[in-house]
């Protein structure tokens, strides 16, 4: 019996195939992301075990924020003087002090070098006459640098931008654009490619100049004398340490960097792997109607086993084994696709901008493991429905001319039982999103599982809802296609359950693709919304890509430039108040004159009275901390020092958001406590408003600020909505998969409808109809389909934006016309498309063996 | 003969194999109901081969398909090797089929993805057992298969396909055969040829036969024509002519 079955599938090696397409493309997203996540994890592993290699211990600042982990809160810096006492213990060997800043680099075009993705423009100082046991860092070319003008550049960078060594370059710190000879270029040991990271490196008093550190060093490397082990060594060296210090092992300090880039990458591991499961599902879907409609033109195959005493259970396993065995090559295939697919997602963040490092291809066993697991799971689960049906087929069959498969006991409550599967999928979903107190988790998996009944349920609802929608959506076709067009309408509706769940696998990619173009139209219009109700100046000043911070030196630059009127600054930092950290902003006194707030208490003067210790908040942070006017507020900064501020006044921010961080303070006083001070953004009121001659005049005041970005409003809102469209085309990037696989499942369900049908396309043949009008008839059928996805998954994706914008208190609900338009054209392309091998085959048929045919 | 399998009984080789005893049989409710048989009684002696004949409509499908296990009967009862078949469920009934039945289908039903071979010793395989050799090679040579048994179905004639059917119905030595309108997709020669090696079965093997035909020529190979008519035996003939069978057609039709 197995080698029936096997034989089985042997013979039918195109359908089995089509089935297999949808686990391999979801084998291989899995796959392909664990490859990527694995290789870019294990170049971070080697950047930071070459970083650390010849260290015993490192001396590091301490943010007294935000726990041991830095988490991006820049650390204070170290006094130099603790140099000289480290070197005095009896432990050690060697001190080395350093600087690690940022520094962009500016290339031939007078443009920073840094990609969209914000990619780390590195800093390091050298003592280039001293040991360079610590430098991780190798010369290509040229020499290390020394003395004021002098610096040497990452190899790549050079190469990519066309610099040599004695060439000059340009370098952006906290000042305008200072110029530097190159006299070197580096790699770091053992990695291929530092992703889209710069790097820039000077002499140690250099860098401590041009980073405002003079007297101060970001960290001490040491080795320790023979005999002295690395935790010896911390131990002698904590004692001496100021409260904003730490010593950890050079091992431990590997690990430690090594953690903190793990936290993204796992994130990043899980949201790929996301897009995999949900391709998954989607092929799931896929496999079922499939092996489905196999099972349907098997039936006298499967009836004669029957009548030659095959048992019921040898029908079923006989389904199972195919599916199985379709699983396992499926998922090989899939996961070695996966090295191809690592490539091609690391090529789309490149695209996007995200360039990480990477070392030779990683293929862990456990990448074997789950993909092999998971696709072959899948498989068979989706075989389970089919396999019961194919039991379901009666001996009889044998004999009879066009038995059809008996529907099953609990078809006929299909409907009800898909209405409560509806009914307790939004019920979980709701439980996810609404009921407080419960664990991450558990909303995540509430949420997902809610999501997968939603979709479970409405593809068991839509063979009821297929004729109705179908003949709506027919009709054009029915109205402009003529016979082909209505017998296409027919046809589509003729084997309901069949076309339903073809449009229901494509249902789940419209669904999702709905949801987010939905959810980030909402955050686009209120954003858009407040920026429009706030913002009073002419111009906005920020750096180029929109999130980086400028240097304050930019802002001031355009004072006194001839038609400014105003110029205001708003700085942004890290804090802790009322036990958690928070962002902070930082207002000059004229901020009211660029950016109008509603306040609640205080008033538009309120900016210009904050002083020394004056704040102001938004009024949830208030509410939330019961803070009103006058209340006492203690703001802990990295450093360790606690300002002791005043409330003076309480704004009511747009629902777009608050422009400014938790707590506001004015740049008098953050100047004085943060260490090189930067703006977020700063804003520019003209004479005149916004011409064309002010904005030549602003621009011109910029040329030494290569990454300063003078925008109008609709610039700004552009800008600053950048990230969202980002994350979205990135979502629809990944989306894209789910529904290349769900388009698969249109071909299958078509070719499979061909083969069936051949007699009757030979009949329609027969009787006139020309090769085009039956390539028309398959077309209009396979647009009708992939448009009930359309239909099925738009709404259902409404109705899960609105669910999720509800539980996220999101502020608006706009609802993307144009997209959804766009989305309904694009579900007709992709009808075309997905209509074009089975159009051909069934174009082709010969009429007299179409006829004939059994 | 030999036994082909331990404890299933060789061909019983005397009495009543099968027994239908006042079998009716009623499609579809109200207005619409269909009496396709009204009360059929007939029992086959082993070693006979029994040929049900009659119009279209006339209820000789629907009563090889009772016979056979396939349908159920309204009302009455079908016995096979002594085994009350009606009530059996669908586990039994399998077992019943692997030990007991053999068919053989107007449209042949072989499997296109096996050799004629395998679709011979299929019955076997799907019980788990292994083809008996001699046996094997003596039914193939029989059936003209022997230097066909590696081709697949697509390769063969028609003629050539329903012997490979029949192959695969003797090979288990089923007590009862069912034939289906046997030659009802084939040209007359080929057809003559597939009746021939039918009547040698039962000749040589004493393989018990029921053959559902509308063919008068191949009626007369029977030892016993049933002629139905409106869901009720009404005529029987023994070892009759093609006239003789002919004329009760004609009777019948008119």
């Amino acid at each position: 019996m197995i080698t029936v079955a096997l034989k089985g599938l042997l013979g039918r090696k195109l359908r089995a195939a089509l089935t297999a397409v949808s686990i391999v493309l979801g084998v291989a997203m899995i796959s392909g992301t664990f490859v990527l996540t694995d290789t870019i994890k294990a170049a971070f592993g080697t950047v930071f075990s070459q970083v650390y290699k010849n260290t015993d211990a490192v001396i590091t600042g301490k943010s007294a924020i935000g726990g041991s982990a830095n988490n991006g809160i820049t650390p204070p810096s170290l006094p130099e003087s603790l140099l000289q006492k480290v070197r005095a213990l009896p432990g050690v060997a060697l001190a080395e002090g350093g600087i690690t800043d940022e520094a962009k680099l500016v290339g031939h075009n007078n443009k920073v070098l840094t990609s969209a993705g914000g990619a780390p423009s590195l800093a390091f100082s050298v003592n280039p006459k001293g040991d360079q046991r610590f430098n991780p860092l190798v010369l290509t070319t040229g020499r290390w640098p020394q003395g004021p003008n002098e610096i040497a550049i990452d190899a790549k960078t050079a190469n990519t931008k066309h610099f040599a060594v004695g060439d000059t370059i340009g370098v952006l710190t906290h000042g305008p654009v200072e110029r530097f000879r190159i006299v070197g270029t580096v790699r770091l040991g053992g990695v291929s490619s530092l992703g889209g990271a710069t790097i820039a490196i000077f002499d140690l008093p250099t860098a401590q100049r041009i980073f405002d550190k003079v007297g101060k060093l970001d960290s001490i490397g040491l080795a320790s004398k023979q005999n002295v082990t690395p935790d010896q060594l911390v131990a002698q060296v904590k004692p001496l340490l100021p409260a904003t210090a730490q010593v950890r092992t050079g091992a431990q300090e590997a690990k430690q960097a090594a953690k903190d880039t793990n936290g993204f990458l796992s994130f990043l591991e899980y949201f790929l792997l996301a897009f995999g499961f949900i391709a998954l599902f989607v092929g799931a879907f896929v496999i079922a109607n499939t092996l489905g409609i196999t099972i349907a033109q098997r039936m006298r195959e499967l009836a004669t086993l029957r009548t030659l005493g095959a048992t019921r259970r040898q029908v079923y396993w006989s389904v199972v084994l195919e599916a199985f065995v379709i699983g396992v090559i499926a998922s090989v295939i899939g996961l070695f696709l996966g090295l191809a697919l690592a490539k091609l997602l690391n090529a789309l963040f490149v695209s996007f901008g995200i360039d990480l490092p990477q070392v030779g291809t990683v293929f862990k066993e456990r990448t074997v493991v789950v993909g092999l697991l998971v696709g072959v799971v899948v498989t068979l689960i989706a075989a389970i429905r089919p396999a019961l049906r194919a039991t379901r087929v009666e001996p009889i069959a044998a004999v009879r001319e066009g038995a059809v498969l008996p529907r099953s006991r609990l078809a006929r409550f299909g409907p009800y039982i898909a209405i409560v599967v509806i009914l307790a999928s939004v019920g979980l979903m709701l439980v996810g999103l609404f009921v407080g107190g419960l664990a991450t988790k558990a909303r995540l998996l509430s949420l997902g599982i809610g999501a997968l009944g939603v979709f479970v349920g409405v593809a068991m609802l839509a063979p009821t809802l297929v004729p109705p929608i179908a003949r709506v959506l027919g009709w054009p076709a029915a109205r402009w296609g003529g016979a082909s067009g209505r017998l296409a309408r027919g046809n589509s509706i003729r084997n309901p359950s069949r076309t339903a769940s073809t449009a229901s696998a494509l249902m789940i990619g419209v669904t999702l693709v709905t949801l987010v173009s939905v959810l980030a139209a909402g955050i686009k219009s209120t954003f858009s919304d407040s920026v429009n109700k706030l913002f009073t100046a002419d111009y906005a000043l920020t750096s180029q890509n929109g999130f980086t911070p400028t240097s304050i030196a930019s802002e001031k630059a355009l004072n006194g430039v001839p038609g400014v009127e105003v110029v205001s600054g708003v700085r942004a930092g890290e804090a802790e108040a009322f036990g958690s950290r928070i962002g902070i902003t930082a207002v000059e006194p004229n901020v009211s004159k660029v950016i109008d707030l509603k306040w609640t208490e205080g008033s538009a003067a309120t900016p210009a009275q904050l002083g020394q210790d004056g704040a102001f908040v938004a009024k949830s942070y208030a509410k939330d901390n019961k803070l009103s006017v006058g209340s006492p507020i203690n703001l802990k900064t990295p450093t360790g020092s606690v300002l002791q501020l005043k409330l003076l006044g309480i704004f009511d921010p747009p629902k777009g958001g608050s422009p400014f961080g938790d707590i506001t303070i004015s740049t008098t006083r953050f100047d004085r406590e943060y260490a090189n001070p930067q703006d977020l953004f700063s804003f520019v009121t003209t004479r005149g408003g916004v011409t064309t001659a002010n904005t030549a005049r602003l621009k011109q005041a910029l040329a030494r600020f290569p990454d300063a970005k003078i925008q109008t409003k609709s610039q700004f809102i552009t800008l600053e909505e950048g990230g969202i469209t980002f994350l979205l085309k990135l979502l629809y990037v990944l989306l894209s998969l789910s529904i290349l696989i769900s388009l698969f499942g249109i071909v299958n369900t078509l070719v499979l409808t061909v083969f069936e049908r051949t007699r009757e396309i030979g009949m329609l043949r027969a009787v006139g109809m020309t090769r085009r009008q039956v390539r028309n008839m398959i077309r209009h059928e396979s647009i009708i389909t992939a448009l009930l996805g359309a239909a099925l998954g738009i709404p259902v994706g409404i109705v899960l934006a609105l669910m999720v914008g509800k539980a996220i208190s999101y502020p608006a609900f706009t609802i993307p016309w144009l997209t959804l338009i766009v989305f309904v054209v694009g579900a007709i392309v992709a009808g075309l498309f997905a209509a074009i091998f089975p159009a051909r085959r069934a174009g082709r048929l010969n009429v007299l063996e179409a006829l004939q045919y059994e | 003969m030999a036994v082909i399998e331990e404890g299933v009984p060789a061909p019983a080789q005397q009495g009543t194999v099968v027994q239908a005893t006042d079998v009716t049989r009623r499609y579809g409710e109200g207005a619409t109901t269909v009496d396709a048989l009204r009360g059929v009684s007939l029992g086959v002696e082993a070693g006979q081969l029994v040929a049900v004949m009659g119009p279209s409509g006339s209820g000789k499908s629907t009563l090889m398909h009772i016979l056979a296990g396939l349908d159920k009967p309204t009302e009455g009862t079908v016995e096979i090797a002594g085994t009350e078949i009606t009530s059996l469920d669908d586990g039994k009934l399998t077992r019943l089929r692997r030990q007991h039945i053999g068919f053989v289908f107007q449209f042949f039903n072989l499997l296109p993805m096996l050799t004629a071979e395998e679709n011979v010793v299929l019955p076997l395989t799907i019980a788990g057992e292994k083809p008996e050799r001699q046996w094997l090679e003596d039914l193939l040579k029989q059936t003209g298969l022997t230097d066909r048994r590696t081709h697949r179905p697509s390769e063969l004639s028609g003629g050539q396909q329903q012997r490979v059917a029949l192959a695969r119905a003797l090979v288990t030595r089923p007590t009862i055969l069912f034939a289906d309108e046997p030659t009802g997709n084939l040209d007359s020669k080929t057809g003559g040829e597939i009746l021939e090696l039918l009547r040698a079965s039962v000749t040589n093997y004493g393989q018990t036969t029921v053959m559902v035909t509308h063919e008068s020529r191949a009626a007369v190979i029977a030892d016993r024509i049933l002629f139905l008519a409106d869901g009720l035996i009404v005529q029987e003939l023994k070892d009759a002519s093609q006239a003789q069978v002919l004329d009760v057609i004609s009777s019948l039709d008119s």
